[in-house]
């Protein structure tokens, strides 16, 4: 039996884990996404050869690493805690986005977008404060 | 501008879809309480027994590749954000399909959310 307060603590741990590695992960998916160029079009051959370059990208396949890390963690939180409750606490990571673009990219963050992130760490703080787990297992 | 559709539609409803077929069988498969690397490792690999790990995973997949797609087209201020969506359809499926009592201060904070990932979309420079 897990009580209350530790299943609290171990679910922001996993948390924590889960929106640390996936923005990292997200901008490195971005970027060689990027470097690739536009998806052409919806035709098989093009489908194959736009994804074989995605797939021979280093900076995809880091990318891919940083998520598969997030995926661990996210089955292993997801085996005590709601979905409901997970998949909202975890949007935080739109706030790591944001400073990451911000501090790392040196990209400009206009007062409407931090004013956004405020209001998602509010939620999460909102939804951060219900019991992590509504079923019987 | 329908592929951007298309491809939106493709992350948000077989991807939500596919997570929610993960949360049921990880609740299947019970708390991991042992954090060792084994211990996880064990856990997942019951995990993969379950018929809806691999349904889960082949839905996810689908909205990755539609990702991918959608990340060559658009910038990623845009598209993570954008995918904000999937909160409000992720905990109206965890109410309707996994049994989750989603009281009115969750719902609150999931609406919260969304509201700022709109701004956050609508401060895109």
């Amino acid at each position: 039996m897990t009580s209350s307060s530790g299943l609290h603590v171990k679910t922001v741990i996993l948390i924590v884990i889960m929106v640390s590695v996936a923005p990292l992960g997200d901008i490195f998916l971005g970027k060689g996404m990027k470097q690739i160029g536009a998806m052409p079009g919806w035709a098989p051959s093009e489908l194959f050869d736009f994804f074989f370059r995605a797939f021979t990208s280093g900076t995809i396949w880091l990318g891919i690493s940083l998520l598969l890390a997030f995926f661990v963690a996210y089955l292993t939180v997801l085996s005590w805690a709601d979905y409901s409750y997970v998949l909202p606490a975890s949007s935080i990571s739109t706030l790591v986005v944001a400073l990451l673009a911000r501090f790392v990219l040196h990209e400009t963050v206009r007062p409407l977008r931090w004013a956004g992130v405020a209001m998602i760490c509010l939620g999460v703080a909102v939804v951060g404060n219900t019991h992590p787990r509504t079923t019987e297992h | 501008m329908l592929t951007q559709a298309i491809l939106y539609f493709l992350i948000i409803i077989p991807g939500t879809c596919g997570e929610m077929c993960m949360s049921h069988t990880m609740k299947a498969v019970g708390e991991v309480t042992d954090f060792r690397p084994h211990a996880i490792a064990g856990a997942i690999g019951r995990a993969m027994r379950d018929p809806w790990f691999w349904l889960g995973l082949t839905m996810m997949a689908a909205g990755f590749f539609a990702l991918l797609g959608m990340l060559s087209v658009a910038k990623v201020s845009f598209v993570f954000p954008a995918t904000a969506l999937s909160y409000a359809v992720g905990t109206l499926g965890g109410k309707l399909f996994l049994s989750e009592r989603v009281t009115l201060q969750r719902w609150l904070g999931v609406l919260l959310v969304c509201l700022g990932v709109i701004l956050v979309a609508l401060g895109k420079g």
